[in-house]
């Protein structure tokens, strides 16, 4: 599904990303981990096309994709959240999520403009599958409210559901646990697993241990800029150089 | 939502053609001048609103193509080809019959382009200089932005008013009308025209046109390309990642908007009889953002009841000397005190912003 | 062209470019504290200019000059405080509109005030004739008070910036606003001491350069388009930049009267502005890494 080879990206004199390869294979639940700083969200940028790598391939079902636009990188299917969360202003929660049936749909500008009889049917499409996903993840009766004015696990909820309505292969989650509290972050995870079921993959990098080891199927570990491990949850649990790292600064790992 | 858009539209119908009877009745019909007029310049203003308001791009330089739209025309539809009747780009002209012979008022021949082909060249010119000019201006934020655009609008200001072709700082007068459709048996023709006589006709067209153009924003602003265009201004980095081609819809937008000013401008160029430099001038970009900032910036309907009726004021000459003045403050207390629009401002939220 | 004229030219150039140059200084002080561009900056250099032309009625020039820094910086103050210092966190599309709002403002209320007439204050030494041979060319001695001005001012700016405990706030205030904040320095009245300080300046130069480029209501929008161009030509923030790509684009401005019509003169500045917003935003001295570091 997605393949890094060798992935190198300075900021100036900084070596922000050292050399990471890894895979991740259709189906599956891959998540990144590492400390602070260790270069998560620059290579969830870099994979997702908001930078260009300084050298090294990334493979995108099949295609070299390093470089290329992020909007032609989301119309291959590969969809994402971010860390803090990115939302429409001015936009209700319904309109946001049907902004992502985007690539699901091809009515242009013109046609737009003189509400041309065919793109009726494709614009009811769009609302009704904008609605199931509303419904899907259970904040179908905010679809008319402004989604910056929702509560923040709710804001989370559409941005999730922006992502799923583009019927992505690849579904990449920036910290999707963040800022929630114990039960939402189980709902998360269940959320995960669903999205899995229904046959996209997941690739996520995350703070919170717990849910990361819950539902991965293989963990990516990298500190400062390098790949220090990769394997199944339960080997990363024991892996001597992974509890050096981890235990250093932060103790509620266990 | 489909149901109230067209209620209010139609209700803007009955409201035009209610404000045209009432002059009729009271007597009082040379407010029409000013309300065509001002009908015009709303288009330019609703033009606008979709580029600022809802994409979220400012332009400091809509006035450009305005006179883009008006001093093109103006200037083929005026100037004599007679003298360069054996060129043969006048001749391919002739066969292809964009001229018009005609007499002016000394009886000489005069050869010019036909108002049609004349209206079609400035505004597929304005598109065109639009996309160009779009293409790298779009790329920048912010100040970036409004300084190029900014700087656009001076260059086409410096142009007209330096350009012997487009009548220096006189501008270009007795510019013909502009038939739209020729008369057909009883019916008489349509034409575009500041004579006293066509003063109802040419109201009814100034704001058929308008509604026409609110309709086809309306309507892309409810369409997939709509929602992609509010997603840019929300968060470009989101949109991006929901797959919207950013730059290419900020392009589309940024050359609709121009080629709604030019249209405006050749167009209310035909009705006036002529224009000036002052069209072109940077005052009358600026004019433009506050009518689209007065009206709540993501409001068609408040552009275009502010662009209409604070035009119709200034046409009426109510702010005197202090025209510009007026439109300047109006710019800084709508942005201190209403940034979502006048129409948007409820007390209680204003108050709660004075205590703050 | 004649090696007289070259010179010539070549000095006229300078002369404008520095004046673009303190312009260009004026927006990047206010840039720097607060990362608004000030579209008002040109209507601080032309009200300099205006009041000390009006003051001159009644006073000595250099107390008129005086006169209108200090009301031209009371102007700057009373902006910031009125409009500026209690938005909360406003976008930028909103700061640009109202300091577009505020130069019309100036603008036609200059124009209430003085009328259409061009004005001027006379030259500082001697007049319009009188001239300083310098090698090849002759000069106007008002072109040494135009040069001693600006480096005056950069001189003193880099001394205050770098040696006074205010001028060393400030900086922390453009470093890292909530720090500085938290280190007990009151971010506000940062702010409307760097509208003041840009405010001074402005009129400083709208001064010195009205015998040459005379003032009138309407003289700062050029001004503050050609000062924009230099302050990203030479890097936005950066004022040593500034006066080096002033020079720039006044000798550019000189020789090009050679080529282009005059009433394109303004055309060119802008051009340039267009190329270097396209090709390289952050200046010609400038790198895209340091650009984000703000420095004065």
């Amino acid at each position: 599904m997605l393949e890094l080879k060798r992935i190198n990206k300075y900021f100036g004199g900084l070596h922000a990303v050292n050399d990471v390869s890894f895979r991740v294979d259709r189906g599956m639940i891959k998540a990144v981990i590492g400390p602070n700083g260790a270069g998560k969200t620059t290579l969830f940028n870099l994979i997702a096309g908001n930078l260009a790598p300084s050298s090294g391939e990334i493979r995108f079902r099949g295609r070299a994709i390093q470089g290329m636009k992020p909007h032609r990188i989301a119309a291959l299917g590969m969809a994402r959240t971010f860390q803090n969360i990115k939302l429409f202003q001015g936009m209700t929660a319904l309109e946001s999520v049907m902004v992502g049936r985007h690539v699901r749909s091809r009515a242009g500008f013109l046609a737009g403009m003189f509400h041309l009889p065919w793109t009726w049917a494709e614009e009811r499409a769009i609302r009704e599958r904008a609605m199931e996903l509303l419904e899907l993840l259970g904040i179908a009766e905010f679809a008319d409210v402004e989604a910056t004015s929702l509560a923040f696990g709710q804001q989370r909820s559409v941005e999730m559901a922006r992502a799923l309505a583009m019927e992505p292969h690849l579904l990449l989650l920036d910290e999707p646990a963040a800022g929630l509290n114990i039960y939402e972050t189980a709902e998360v995870a269940r959320l995960i697993s669903r999205i899995r079921d229904m046959g996209i993959t997941v690739l996520l990098v995350e703070h919170d241990m717990s849910l990361v080891m819950d539902i991965s199927d293989e963990i990516v570990v990298l500190s400062f800029g390098e790949k220090i491990a990769e394997d199944i949850p339960s080997a990363i649990q024991q892996n001597p150089e992974v509890i050096r790292i981890y235990l250093g600064e932060d103790e509620e790992i266990a | 939502m489909q149901f109230t858009r067209s209620r209010a539209i139609l209700c803007l119908i009955l409201l035009v053609i209610a404000v045209q009877v009432l002059t009729r009745v009271t007597g009082t019909q040379f407010y029409l001048t000013q309300l065509t007029m001002a009908a015009y310049y709303a288009l330019v203003v609703i033009g606008l609103t979709v580029l600022m308001g809802y994409a979220g791009q400012i332009s400091l330089g809509h006035a450009g193509f305005f006179a883009i739209g008006g001093y093109l025309s103006a200037a083929l539809t005026t100037h004599n080809l007679v003298p360069y009747a054996h060129s043969p780009l006048v001749h391919f002209l002739g066969r292809i019959g964009v001229l018009v012979q005609g007499r002016d008022i000394y009886g000489e021949q005069l050869l010019t382009v036909t108002p049609w082909a004349a209206c079609v060249l400035a505004v597929v010119a304005a598109a065109v200089i639009a996309l160009l000019l779009g293409i790298p201006v779009l790329k920048l934020k912010g100040h970036y932005l409004a300084m190029a655009t900014l700087g656009f609008g001076i260059i086409i200001y410096r142009i007209a008013l330096a350009t012997d072709y487009f009548g220096e700082a006189d501008g270009i007068s007795d510019v013909p009308g502009f038939t739209l459709l020729p008369g057909i048996g009883p019916v008489g023709p349509l034409v575009v025209n500041g004579d006293f006589g066509n003063r109802v006709q040419n109201y009814y067209i100034a704001w058929g046109l308008l509604i026409v153009g609110m309709v086809l924003l309306l309507n892309l602003i409810d369409s997939r390309v709509g929602r992609a265009l509010r997603s840019i201004h929300g968060s470009e980095e989101a949109a991006e990642a929901a797959g919207v081609d950013t730059a290419r819809c900020k392009l589309q937008v940024f050359v609709l908007s121009a080629v709604y000013a030019a249209l405006a401008g050749v167009l209310l160029t035909h009705y006036n009889g002529g224009l000036g430099p002052s069209e072109a001038s940077v005052m009358k970009s600026v004019r433009y953002v506050a009518l689209v900032a007065v009206g709540g910036m993501a409001n068609l309907w408040g552009a275009l009841v502010m662009g209409v009726s604070l035009t119709f004021l200034s046409l009426r000459g109510v702010f005197g000397s202090y025209d510009d003045a007026v439109f300047g403050a109006i710019l800084i207390l709508v942005m201190l005190f209403a940034p979502d629009g006048i129409l948007g401002v409820r007390p209680g939220t204003l108050l709660a912003r004075l205590k703050r | 062209m004649t090696a007289d004229l070259f010179f010539q030219y070549l000095f006229a150039g300078i002369t404008y470019g520095i004046m673009y140059a303190i312009v260009a200084i004026g927006f990047n002080i206010i840039y720097n504290t607060t990362g608004i561009i000030n579209f008002a900056q040109g209507e601080f250099v032309m009200l300099g200019g205006m009041i000390a032309i009006s003051l001159l009625h009644v006073m000595p020039l250099p107390l008129a000059i005086t006169g209108a820094v200090v009301l031209t910086m009371l102007v700057g103050a009373l902006i910031e405080i009125l409009f500026i210092r209690w938005l909360d966190n406003p976008s930028v599309l909103r700061m640009i509109i109202i300091t577009i709002g505020l130069s019309i403002l100036i603008r036609e209320a200059a124009l209430h005030i003085w009328g259409e007439s061009i004005r001027s204050l006379p030259y500082f030494n001697g007049n319009e004739i009188t001239t300083v041979t310098l090698g090849p060319v002759r000069v106007s001695p008002q072109v040494f008070w135009v040069i001693g001005v600006c480096g005056v001012i950069v001189l003193l700016l880099s001394l205050f910036f770098r040696m006074t405990p205010l001028g060393r706030e400030m900086r922390a205030c453009a470093a890292n606003r909530r720090a500085a904040v938290l280190c007990g320095i009151n971010a506000r009245n940062m702010v409307t001491f760097s509208f003041m300080l840009s405010a001074g300046i402005g009129a400083l130069a709208g001064c010195v350069m009205s015998p040459i480029t005379y003032t009138q209501y309407d003289s700062g929008t050029p001004l503050a388009i050609k000062g924009f161009t230099v302050a990203i030509l030479g890097g936005l923030g950066n004022s040593m930049g500034a006066v080096a790509a002033g020079i720039l684009l006044g000798i550019i401005e000189a020789y090009s009267i050679s080529f282009v019509p005059l009433a394109f003169q303004d055309a060119i500045s802008i051009t340039i502005l267009l190329v270097i917003l396209f090709v390289r935003p952050h200046g010609l001295f400038g790198s895209g890494e340091t650009a984000r570091l703000k420095e004065f």
